[in-house]
């Protein structure tokens, strides 16, 4: 085992604790005594990002099989062993990371240890779970087809990302969820599930000094693997403006307008995110990101209030690598693609040009302060944020959160909003059902 | 942060207080310290049983409008003020309810109670929003009307329920919502919104006697006629459709089959709930999806998404299963389905299986609990449907009292393939 490193949580107030064994895992720690619950989650940096084209989706395959089986823990005996214990349970990859995460009662975590240090190694990916499970992924990748709005959201990434991997959806290119092998995806696994590239984490109320000791005992003994493959994918600069039009059998239109836009750990990230706010609205720290009341932004002003749009929404995601600042747009019945697109744009250039209030600002870092005080009543959605930003950042930027958003001036949000936000960089997508043009 | 002293111990009458108002408002609060938030969660006896003919999506529409504009809170006034702070504030109409919830930083809470009661007592449905509302209402039902599983579980409950208030949703369909006027929210308000049988439940960061002072304050003086009494709540016993109903949506552009399939149960009173609750485990909800999981996605591999679950209410409910699949695989998937159906009614689980299911459902209950609207939640639950302060220290013998025999009874009697209805939506090459 390593040293340990205390680093202060300004936002929650508590202690995080960050280690790393001796084969290379790193562990993040955190005690939280209001419920006898517990969460411990285990990242693996690997998720589409890592995927060449002809292998897209088996990153989250690969999720899909540790959930078949090893020796100790055959087909179904991991699931029902987790469930008899009263704990909730489940695997999701994203573009950057693929996480599991076990929530007990806390007198029961160890399970959640054990059997997360055995998949880590141990799982079998029998070859006819792997045909089962080939049929189980096109199911999910066609119950998400069925949405044109997830449609469109596909079409404008690939045609936002040409050289980079972000270019590809998560779930994978039909065509090679319907090529894959069993021996590619064991490969895969083996690749990138080690110690080496996992980060475990764990929240809840346990004795942190003990819990370490504990995740030792299960994970120190595995062996380290080699390094894995770097990520070398470079987008170039977008130099023309880029137009989806998808059209189909639905009535309802929609609307996406995407800017590249910088990673977690880049200067601009803070700045964004506050732009963000400002224009859509404070994001929750919820599991996805929900949040509540959100109809005092500049968006809603400008689309709902003015009947143009439904509803309207901007996002801004941290990420490993430079990925996309994006708008999302349901058309009002009657309401034009252009027009909502131009009032979007008239919001961006009212930044540009005069950057945000102070107030704005103000109202921003309220929001995040109350979004993280409610986060801290579930273990669950900690260890979450926690973990992911070990993956993208560090736990200091996660850290420092408040602080950076607080620093954030209108200056630096005019700064981002001109450098980001230019008609060339955009790639604008609309869905438009068949027949006479509306738009 | 100071460390929670009731953390071990489970919601119970030693540790919620309940007082009932004098117009009948019924509140409950439970301290929580751990950490500066409060959460209320409530609802008014009403909902969209109460849709005149004609009007449905009535209850949904008044709900919709509650935060459009209050005698004291204007709309942009009222955004600023929630979400200025960082609160959440929501109501929304459900069939016999109109839910709310507020959640807040503890600082804030005396103004969420005070918003709160100008939303629900005084709002003022200004004309200019009647529109702009109606228009997302409209894109929302039609966004429903194109998505599979939504229709699948629309066609399921209009053809199980017949012309029973329960079959009509609650979102309303295009030409009802575009028939609702002005007057008719007034006429709704006026009616059925009334202290009666309300239910508001506070818990966290408050001291109980500040929390109810609060309530006090804002609510007490609510007068309203006998809109909010078990009358009111009454609705036509569920003439349960009997013989087999297979239904098929077409819509085109589609690449996946929704699936819902059920048959007729019984009311969160009946008898048999907590039989049909924990049989459904086993059936559709243990580990990953139960027995439905296991055959349909683990063997087969035909679904993503296969479950079970029992939807009951004040009267009869229904319990159903659901699954999206290849359009070619429907057909198995629905035999697949019943065939389970079937077997869980021709031979009792075994010890360990059903002691599985048992086991998570009690030993889940911490997770439950963990987070003030969690236990606000289940407050609530309680008190609506009568359970009694108790029922969480009950709650284990309820379940552990379920036998295998009882499991296989209510499956061979309520889950009988000469009695179901499956509705599927999908591609029209499925038909």
């Amino acid at each position: 085992m390593a040293h340990d490193k205390m680093a202060h949580n300004k936002m929650a107030h508590n202690d995080v604790i960050k280690a790393k064994l001796a084969n290379g895992m790193r562990v993040v720690l955190k005690e939280s005594r209001v419920a006898p619950v517990a969460s411990f989650w285990i990242f693996y940096r690997v998720g589409s990002r890592n995927e060449n084209s002809g292998a897209t989706g088996i990153s989250h395959w690969v999720e899909h099989m540790l959930f078949k089986g090893t020796d100790n823990f055959p087909r179904g005996q991991f699931d029902k062993a987790v469930a008899r214990a009263g704990g909730i349970f489940n695997g999701m990859t994203s573009q950057d990371w693929t996480t599991y995460f076990e929530t007990f009662p806390s007198d029961r975590i160890e399970l959640a240890l054990q059997v997360e240090s055995d998949r880590m190694a141990n799982a079998t990916f029998d070859v006819e779970e792997t045909e089962s499970e080939r049929t189980v992924i096109l199911s999910e990748r066609e119950g998400a087809e069925n949405n044109y709005f997830w449609l469109l959201h596909e079409e404008v990434q690939a045609a936002a990302f040409q050289a980079h991997s972000y270019h590809h959806p998560t779930i994978g290119w039909k065509g090679d969820l319907r090529s894959l092998t069993r021996d590619d995806l064991y490969r895969h696994y083996r690749t990138y599930y080690t110690p080496n590239n996992a980060v475990a984490v764990a929240v809840g109320d346990f004795d942190a000094q003990e819990m370490l000791a504990r995740i030792d005992r299960f994970f120190g003994a595995l062996p380290a693997g080699p390094e894995v493959p770097p990520v070398r994918l470079v987008e170039p600069e977008q130099k023309a403006q880029r137009r989806i039009l998808l059209r189909g059998e639905d009535s309802t239109g929609y609307a996406m307008l995407v800017f590249h836009a910088p990673q977690a750990t880049h200067e601009d990230f803070f700045p964004l995110v506050v732009m963000d706010s400002i224009l859509g609205g404070a994001k929750g720290m919820g599991l996805f990101g929900d949040s509540g009341n959100n109809r005092s932004n500049r968006l809603y002003r400008a689309l709902v209030d003015s009947e143009l749009a439904v509803a309207v929404a901007s996002s801004f995601q941290p990420t490993l690598d430079p990925s996309l600042f994006s708008f999302y747009i349901t058309l009002a019945p009657g309401s034009v693609h252009q027009a909502a697109e131009d009032a979007v744009w008239q919001e961006i250039r009212k930044i540009q040009e005069d950057g945000v209030r102070p107030q704005e600002l103000e109202k921003a870092i309220k929001q995040t302060k109350a979004q993280f005080v409610y986060s801290s009543e579930s273990v669950t959605f900690q260890a979450y944020w926690l973990g992911f930003s070990e993956v993208v950042a560090s736990i200091e930027w996660f850290d420092n959160w408040l602080e950076r958003l607080t620093a954030v001036t209108s200056a630096d949000v005019q700064r981002v909003a001109r450098r980001y936000f230019q008609p060339n960089l955009q790639t604008a997508g609309w869905y438009a059902p068949q027949g006479p043009q509306t738009e | 942060m100071t460390s929670a002293p009731t953390k071990r111990s489970v919601p119970g009458p030693e540790n919620i207080t309940r007082v009932v108002l004098d117009n009948g408002m019924v509140v409950l609060v439970r301290e929580n310290h751990a950490a500066p938030v409060v959460v209320a969660e409530g609802l008014l006896p009403t909902g969209s049983i109460h849709d005149p003919d004609g009007k449905t999506g009535l209850a949904g529409f008044v709900a919709s409008m509650l935060m459009r504009g209050s005698e004291r809170y204007a709309f942009d006034e009222f955004n600023e003020i929630i979400e200025g702070v960082g609160a959440n504030l929501s109501v929304n109409a459900s069939d016999h309810t109109t839910d709310f919830g507020s959640t807040s930083l503890a600082e804030d809470f005396p103004t969420m109670v005070e918003v709160l009661a100008d939303t629900l007592r005084r709002p003022q449905f200004p004309p200019e929003h009647m529109a702009r509302v109606r228009s997302q209402k409209l894109v929302r039902i039609q966004e429903r009307d194109q998505d599979t599983q939504q229709v699948a579980n629309l066609r399921f409950f209009e053809t199980i329920y017949g012309e029973h208030p329960y079959g009509r949703p609650t979102s309303g369909y295009a030409e009802t919502v575009s028939a609702i006027q002005r007057e008719d929210l007034l006429a709704f308000h006026a009616g059925h919104y009334a202290p009666q049988s309300a239910v508001i439940v506070v818990t966290g960061d408050v001291r109980t006697e500040t929390a109810i002072d609060l309530i006090r304050a804002q609510f007490e003086d609510w007068r309203g006629d006998a809109a909010g009494t078990a009358e009111a709540q009454l609705v036509a016993p569920v003439q349960s459709t009997n013989g087999v109903n297979r239904l098929f949506y077409p819509l085109p552009g589609k690449y996946q089959s929704d699936i819902v399939i059920g048959c007729p149960a019984v009311a969160r009173s009946h008898p048999d709930y907590d039989a049909i609750r924990v049989a459904n485990t086993v059936l559709g909800r243990f580990g990953m999806m139960g027995r439905l999981g296991e055959t349909i996605r683990e063997e087969q591999g035909l679904a993503y998404y296969v479950y079970s679950a029992q939807d009951a209410n004040l009267a009869a409910g229904v319990w159903l299963a659901a699954a999206g699949v290849n359009p070619e695989n429907v057909d198995v998937a629905v035999e697949s389905i019943l065939s389970e159906f079937a077997r869980l009614g021709e031979e009792p689980p075994s010890e360990e299986e059903l002691a599985d299911s048992q086991a998570f459902m009690t030993g889940v209950l911490p997770l439950t609990l963990e987070t003030n609207e969690g236990v606000a939640n289940t407050l609530l639950n309680m008190e609506w449907y009568g359970l009694g302060l108790d029922y969480i220290e009950r709650y284990n013998d309820l379940i552990y009292g379920v036998s295998p025999a009882d499991v296989q009874r209510v499956a061979a009697t309520y889950l009988r393939s000469d009695r179901y209805t499956v509705v599927v939506a999908g591609p029209p090459s499925a038909g």
